[in-house]
């Protein structure tokens, strides 16, 4: 595939998910970010909030799993998870943690539980999303192409 | 009054910041201090538990020609610092600006803001608390007790490079 398909690709791909709401305008502040000092900050920190995510996850898990739940270990948890999403512009992902924490501070098990289950689905969609988004960079520039920057008008 | 960067006109926020600097910084006499300068890379400590938020805001501060050095808490942030250090009496503070989180486990960004008021060598650093919450009376607690501003998360260039300016303009 020649270098200006792919390129489109990516435009309409990147697009496609501030459409969707996958992503909101303070992922494009980390692209903005990116220069040639730091050339993959994006993936860097993209790559750090996977860990950090995966690992919280895991937590919130084991949290909700005991027999007495420690409802303020679990808001803990899930504050960490909202504050590294909206800073990488994981919108969706943030936004079920705003419900998650509202949970929390009535001690709602149940309504914790289903909170959990969506924002695992909403981690997996957008880290999903991310790695293509990666590869198709990944792939521009292997066949000597620049990143097309994305003018959005928010 | 306060200071929300984002919703102020940037005339308005300079005329409140040049007041709060010319009140003194919190009861004591307003010193001509030379102990804080400014110069064209100012060094800038960055408090932060978010490992993610921390990485953020050193690109943010290096982007905007800051020095910058990073904390994971307020204890780490004070160690650096040399609080609580006697030989530090007469010594110039390392740093032209502290930038730190609200929420952090153990001791809180207000907490830390409180102990650098204290010190006899730190308390004219400005200091910058940022919060992914938007309560009106923790922002009010946070200026009443000497922060220069206080700022919302996410952070975006726009927001540090008017902080910077800002800060470079009342030290000329």
């Amino acid at each position: 595939m020649e270098v200006v398909q792919i390129q489109r690709r990516l435009v309409d791909y990147t697009k496609s998910l501030f459409m969707e709401g996958f992503l909101d305008g303070q992922f494009l502040q980390l692209q903005q970010l990116q220069d040639e000092s730091n050339p993959d900050f994006v993936v860097e920190v993209v790559s750090l909030f996977f860990d950090d995510s995966e690992k919280l996850l895991n937590e919130l898990t084991i949290a909700l799993d005991q027999p007495n739940v420690d409802f303020k270990k679990v808001d803990g948890h899930v504050h960490q998870l909202k504050g590294s999403s909206s800073s990488i512009g994981a919108q969706r992902v943030k936004n079920v943690c705003i419900a998650f924490r509202n949970f929390c501070e009535v001690q709602n098990i149940e309504g914790c539980l289903t909170c959990l289950q969506q924002v695992k689905q909403e981690y997996y969609l957008v880290k999903n999303k991310l790695e293509t988004l990666f590869r198709l960079e990944q792939q521009i520039v292997a066949s000597g192409g620049s990143i097309p920057m994305i003018e959005m008008g928010f | 009054m306060f200071v929300y960067v984002k919703w102020w006109d940037s005339t308005l926020v300079l005329f409140f910041i040049r007041l709060l600097l010319n009140m003194g910084g919190g009861g004591g006499d307003s010193s001509e201090d030379t102990a804080v300068e400014l110069g064209d890379e100012p060094h800038v400590l960055a408090v932060d538990d978010n490992l993610i938020d921390r990485k953020l805001v050193e690109k943010l501060l290096k982007n905007s020609s800051c020095k910058v050095t990073t904390a994971e808490n307020a204890l780490r942030a004070l160690d650096y610092l040399g609080l609580g250090n006697e030989t530090l009496e007469g010594a110039v503070s390392k740093v032209n600006l502290i930038i730190t989180d609200y929420c952090m486990p153990g001791m809180t960004g207000y907490e830390l803001l409180k102990k650098i008021k204290e010190s006899s060598v730190l308390k004219e650093v400005p200091v910058v608390i940022m919060s992914s919450e938007n309560i009106p009376t923790r922002i009010s607690q946070c200026l009443e007790e000497g922060a220069k501003m206080f700022m919302l998360k996410p952070l975006k260039q726009s927001d540090v490079k008017q902080l910077k300016w800002h800060l470079m303009k009342c030290r000329n």
